[in-house]
């Protein structure tokens, strides 16, 4: 067997040259716009006078019109092999034009030659002829140039190469073709067939989804997780073809994989956020050094469009979730209103901004870890707009005040929230040393209400029933509940422009081991 | 040709997704005169035959202006708008 791939190719009248024979051989790539091809074809036809008797000739040229081209110019008798597919070249892994092989009878190489250096090609060629006991070429090799660095093969150019390698025998992919008919429109064919979220999707081609597994260095099969309702294999493949539809650089594509193993947890519960008739929608933190590897938005308008990476990332971790796991509108996923963060919610903490610690360390994590946290919101960002406070326990107060009508008023101890406090309001709390736990407690603090505040009235049916204060002991109904169960409840990152007494907040889902649970991944960059 | 990748994990066959069929025929039809010669001697025909199958029906008649050309979009929204089912004549 020859260490070299096989190949079978035809000349410019048809006839078919198939490598290996029975004879030594001679293989060349070359291509018609290479100067330094130019400059080593009349030494090729010069080696096919001498020894073509006794060994095997492949020149194989790069495009057919380039080969005839070749052959006028330079009267040539030798045949061109057309390689117009560049399937040989690339299996042969040509970078460069002239690339020469001298190959045995028995179809091993006997050195490979790249470019053209006179010296390197005499010796070559006086020892091609010597292996087959003829005389030394009869050639003046001082018309030869010393030394030409020859030209890129177009089977290295990367639009090409990308194709080749998505049809070549080693391709990763695995995923199923779909052809898309002539005269057909790809992006129409795909809302057709229920991949796009409503808006139109990137055709995920093969050369595309090759490019993004490029973005990673883990394995295209490798199952990542598992996606309900369908229990479909997320593998690296699907969720990387999922990136294509969506927009994503293959450099996103470490940060959409994290995304998915965070919410395919137990913790997380991605089939409840999905299927809950609320309406509620993974909401995606970076955190670090990737946010400024991806040029992330963090700063003006984070949570709102025109960042590439933020839009995308988001959107690919929904579409993969939709088309991995089976999860459509009318399907499983039942939200009565629906929300936009359902198309996609992903932005990143502005660590570099926020006094405090940022919510990776926070979560367990080192500061030069690049994490994603995936929250299950109900809605948000809702504003919280406060011009007036001059200190923190005004501010958190304040803040206290909007989270209280999360769901209801009197919807205490029932689910989370996500803060994005914005620089003026981070400064604000910064200039009294207020941190972390003193918004936590101050807000917990204010929105505290007896059970009394917190039944059912004559305005509002929402609330503890006659009934079930009755039922209470008079140490329970002494009691004050604050808006959220724990102050763990209240998680707090830093975003937004530099001007604007503007925070936000994201409101929860059903929070707890029956509802989901915020989850931390490490993002894998390869 | 162009080739695209399955996004999904492969477990219906790659189709694109029709209407779900009943099985049965009520309500308003649309027949659709794609404006080549005979078609509606073709739909006049059809007509009869299928409100003799299906009594309860109602048969509303369009033309497109011309077969060269798909048919315009006002027209494709009042079809859709107006009528449960459409029969396409081909004739030729």
């Amino acid at each position: 067997m020859s260490e070299l791939p096989a190949f079978l190719l035809e000349d410019d009248g048809g006839g078919e040259h198939s490598f290996p024979g029975t004879r030594p051989a001679l293989i060349c790539f070359v291509k018609e716009d290479c100067p330094t091809c130019n400059d080593v074809m009349p030494l090729i036809e010069a080696l096919h006078r001498d020894l073509g008797a006794s060994a095997d000739f492949y020149v194989v040229g790069q495009t057919a019109e380039g080969n005839r081209v070749l052959t006028e110019r330079h009267g040539l008798t030798v045949p061109l092999l057309n390689d117009e597919s560049l399937k040989v070249s690339f299996a042969y892994d040509v970078e460069i034009v002239p690339t020469l092989h001298l190959v045995d009878a028995k179809g091993q190489s006997n050195g490979k030659l790249v470019g053209f250096a006179r010296d390197e090609w005499r010796q070559a060629g006086e020892g091609f002829a010597e292996a087959l006991n003829l005389a030394p070429p009869t050639l003046d090799w001082a018309d030869y140039p010393e030394w030409r660095p020859g030209c890129g093969s177009r089977s290295a150019d990367p639009l090409i190469a990308d194709r080749l390698r998505a049809e070549s025998e080693n391709s990763p992919l695995r995923a199923r073709r779909i052809e898309v008919g002539e005269g057909d429109d790809e992006v129409e064919l795909m809302f057709d067939l229920g991949f796009s979220d409503g808006l139109p999707l990137v055709p995920p081609t093969p050369e595309r989804v090759l490019r993004m597994l490029g973005g990673t260095g883990r394995d295209a099969q490798e199952v990542v997780a598992t996606v309900p309702p369908n229990m479909g294999e997320a593998t690296v493949e699907k969720i990387a073809i999922n990136a294509v539809m969506a927009g994503c650089r293959p450099e996103y594509l470490p940060v959409v994989i994290a995304c998915l193993e965070a919410v395919c947890t137990d913790a997380f519960n991605i089939h409840g956020v999905m299927a809950t008739t609320m309406g509620a929608s993974p909401v995606i933190v970076v955190n670090g050094p990737v946010r400024e590897r991806l040029g992330m938005n963090m700063k003006l308008g984070a949570l709102g469009q025109g960042s590439r990476a933020n839009a995308t990332i988001g959107r690919a971790l929904r579409l993969a979730i939709r088309n991995i796991g089976g999860a459509e509108p009318g399907g499983t996923e039942r939200s009565t209103l629906g929300n936009p963060m359902k198309f996609t919610m992903c932005f990143p903490e502005w660590e570099e901004r926020n006094p405090w610690t940022p919510l990776h360390v926070e979560r367990g994590f080192a500061p030069e870890d690049s994490v994603v946290t995936a929250f299950a919101m109900s809605s948000g960002p809702t504003l919280i707009v406060d011009q007036d406070a001059r200190d923190g326990p005004h501010l958190a107060g304040s803040f206290g005040l909007c989270l209280d009508s999360i769901f209801h008023p009197r919807a205490h101890f029932a689910t989370e929230t996500l803060l994005v406090i914005a620089p003026e309001h981070v400064d604000t709390f910064a200039r009294d040393g207020y941190g972390k736990a003193e918004i936590r407690a101050r807000i917990q603090e204010v929105t505290a209400r007896s059970i009394g505040e917190l039944a059912a009235d004559e305005v509002s049916a929402v609330g503890f029933k006659p009934a079930m204060i009755e039922a209470m002991d008079e140490q329970a109904r002494a009691k004050k509940l604050p808006k959220f169960r724990r102050d763990e409840d209240i998680h707090i990152v830093v975003a937004g422009a530099e001007a604007g007494k503007f925070s936000g907040a994201f409101h929860g889902w059903v929070t707890g081991e029956v509802g989901s649970m915020p989850v931390s991944k490490k993002i894998e960059e390869a | 040709m162009t080739t695209i990748l399955d996004p999904t994990d492969e477990r219906v066959p790659v189709e694109r997704r029709v209407t779900p069929r009943s099985g049965r025929i009520a309500g308003n039809v649309a027949f659709l005169d794609i404006s080549k010669p005979k078609g509606n001697v073709l739909l006049d025909r059809l007509e009869a035959l299928l409100k003799a199958e299906a009594p309860g029906i109602r048969v509303n008649r369009y033309a497109k202006p011309t077969f060269a050309k798909p048919a315009p979009a006002d027209l494709r929204a009042e079809i859709a708008r107006d009528n449960d089912f459409v029969v396409e004549a081909l004739a030729d």
